[in-house]
């Protein structure tokens, strides 16, 4: 098991350092120099440009720029925005919750409805449920999330005014940034201070709902296909066969047989959701006005913030990056064949 | 399921001799919803092809005395303008014909233009795995941290908005895919015995990968391009929508809807058409897609993308 997840990490090293190298070359692949593109149509005297450039260092070799760069990320030092001047790693971890909270939210509603709707489809196979089901999941996943997002506002906010349009909590109450997790935070906020902040987890709840769905959909759908051909191969399995055979009830032979090993393959495909999440995210806080990463991301690039973009992509991508990784160490402690396969 | 799994073998085994084209039309043809989603993407394609002659008016001609008329079954509509206006008094529906135009430009150059280098790095990986193969796989695995669309976005960040480049982007984060499909199939068919025997009879190594390995993983191929194609169309009009992709005053479905937002209290047309069209585009191919799939090899069958 150790070498496994030594051998794993060997693998990492070089990403990472990939990932790096990305991130730093893409603010020197805008064409003209950032100086010129920061300064914009402004004529600029020859003497400052150069004196620009030198102070953020652009003027000398490539490798020497990366070799600092690396070693400012090593002491955890992602620089400045141009626009703020704020540390982007502040920046950075205050909007992380955010996203991180709508990611969790849109991912349970994902497994919750995709595994459920994957093992009925499997189960009731070839029937009109199963053709429906997947009908509909396969609606879900050709589904534009953006449009999903305008969809739902124009129906639950603007029409039945059930659900607020953008934000993480109405204005009116004053939430103490505690965990970065609105839901917490309201929740605390409402137990300390109960006559002003009555109602805030549920506001902050009904916040949460639309921006998870929308982003909840697209792996919704993925994993409702994955589980239903996973879910038909295992209940063909002679162990399933013999589960019926000792007079478990079928609930238990679908439920805690099957689905158990069905959910081995159904797990890798949840941890390449994570991508698709954050890319999703992109678009649905835009959508909502959800304070996260990828609103700051899309803002900084729009603003031609180049260092923000930098920053934003290195950290998203080396999320992305861990998550993988640790989805893989799951499955070789899940499935211990796949520890000795090379 | 079974009965057409089981139809379908049998099919190969009657109709040997018959040509590989004229089975697969036969498996594909029983497929209800790859028929259908052929039929409707045959029909954008002719619309999208022909469109200055069946669109009724130009994408951007104002009818300012026509502003944000509703389409001609609701309240208030016309069949001046059969789906309606948008707030500048754009026809609609000439509107969403020349975006399909965009749209399956976009998506077939796409296809093209990740296809052809991703299945020669591919190729390479498979045919060098001491040399190229492992440093190719380290950067794609390097591309695929990013997830698509928010490299597509960076790239277009670089490159500026606009149609070649978001072409390019969409390409870019596209190859991946390929490389890692391609280079999966050579390799599982490097060690067939044909490979050796035309190795032996002295094939050089691009004779190989071309002539002798590459036919033989077109099924996956195809089936992957399928769903690149309309993923392709869905990350164009995402980045569209963004407001990072083709700029108005184009037709393009995304940036349709992104000017449609400040208009969702008001007109449910402009924000619910476009998304629609985009909806039926990129089902009627995934439905093409899992048809083709499954009218190629039926061992596919139970594996989802």
């Amino acid at each position: 098991m150790l070498s496994f997840i030594l051998r794993r990490i060997g693998l990492l090293v070089p990403s990472i350092l990939g990932v790096t190298l990305l991130a730093f070359s893409l603010i020197r692949l805008v064409p003209g120099d950032p100086v010129e593109v920061m300064v914009g149509e402004r004529a600029l005297d020859p003497v400052m440009h150069a004196e620009a450039l030198h102070r953020l260092g652009l003027d000398r070799a490539f490798y020497v720029q990366y070799a600092d760069y690396l070693g400012q990320l090593a002491h955890g030092d992602l620089g400045q925005s141009l626009v703020t001047h704020d540390s982007i790693r502040d920046e950075f971890t205050t909007l992380f919750p955010a996203t991180l909270e709508l990611a969790l939210a849109a991912m349970l509603f994902a497994m919750c409805f995709g595994l459920l709707a994957g093992v009925i489809a499997a189960v009731r196979r070839g029937s009109w449920l199963d053709q429906s089901l997947m009908g509909l999941s396969l609606t879900g996943f050709s589904m534009p999330a953006f449009w999903l997002g305008l969809l739902l506002i124009m129906l639950f906010s603007v029409r039945l005014g059930w659900t607020p349009v953008s934000g993480r909590i109405d204005l009116m109450f004053d939430i103490p940034p505690r965990t970065g997790f609105m839901l917490i935070d309201s929740w605390m906020a409402e137990q300390a201070d109960p006559a002003n902040n009555a109602g805030a987890f549920r506001d902050a709840a009904l916040h949460l709902v639309l921006p998870a769905v929308t982003l909840g959909t697209i792996p919704m759908a993925v994993i409702a296909r994955m589980t239903r051909s996973s879910m038909l191969e295992v209940l063909q399995e002679d162990y399933v066969l013999c589960a019926r055979a000792r007079g478990f009830s079928p609930a238990r032979v679908i439920w805690v047989h099957a689905l158990r090993n069905a959910l081995i393959p159904v797990l890798t495909v949840i941890g390449l959701q994570v991508g698709t999440l954050m890319g999703g995210a992109v678009l649905t806080e835009t959508i909502f006005s959800w304070p996260g990463i990828g609103k700051w991301l899309i803002d900084a690039i729009l603003r031609r913030d180049y260092p923000v973009v930098q920053s934003g992509i290195l950290m998203i991508a080396l999320i992305v990056i861990l998550v993988n990784f640790m989805v893989d160490v799951l499955y070789g402690i899940v499935n211990p064949r796949i520890r000795h396969v090379r | 399921m079974t009965l057409r799994t089981v139809r379908s073998c049998t099919d190969t085994t009657i109709i040997e001799g018959v040509s590989p084209i004229l089975s697969f039309w036969r498996d594909f043809r029983a497929n209800k919803g790859a028929v259908t989603g052929l039929g409707f993407l045959l029909a954008m394609a002719l619309a999208a092809i022909f469109a200055p002659w069946v669109a009724p008016y130009s994408p951007i001609d104002q009818f300012r005395d026509a502003m944000l008329t509703p389409p001609s079954w609701a309240r208030g509509g016309s069949m001046r303008f059969v789906l309606g206006t948008d707030e500048i008094g754009r026809d609609l529906l000439s509107r969403l014909i020349h975006g399909g135009r965009l749209s399956l430009l976009i998506g077939l150059s796409a296809v093209l233009m990740s296809m052809i280098p991703g299945v020669a790095l591919g190729l390479l990986a498979a045919f060098f795995p001491k040399g190229a193969g492992p440093v190719i796989m380290r950067v794609m695995d390097v591309m695929m941290a990013l997830p698509a669309l928010l490299l597509a976005i960076a790239i277009v960040a670089v490159l500026g908005p606009g149609l070649f480049n978001t072409i390019i982007a969409i390409a870019v984060v596209s190859i991946p895919g390929y490389v890692r499909l391609v280079r999966a199939s050579a390799v599982s068919e490097l060690s067939r015995d044909y490979v050796s025997a035309a190795r032996m009879s002295g094939a050089g190594t691009l004779r190989l990968m071309f002539v002798t390995v590459l036919p033989n993983c077109l099924a996956p191929l195809i089936v992957h391009a399928t769903l690149n194609f309309s993923t392709a169309i869905l990350d164009a009009a995402a980045l569209g929508f963004l407001g990072m992709g083709v700029q108005p005053p184009a037709a393009e479905w995304g940036s349709m809807l992104s000017s449609a937002r400040d208009y969702i209290d008001r007109a449910w047309w402009v924000v619910t058409l476009p998304g629609v069209t985009i909806l039926l585009s990129v089902l009627s191919i995934n439905l093409i897609g899992d048809g083709v799939r499954d009218a190629l090899d039926p061992k596919l069958k139970h594996t989802t993308s």
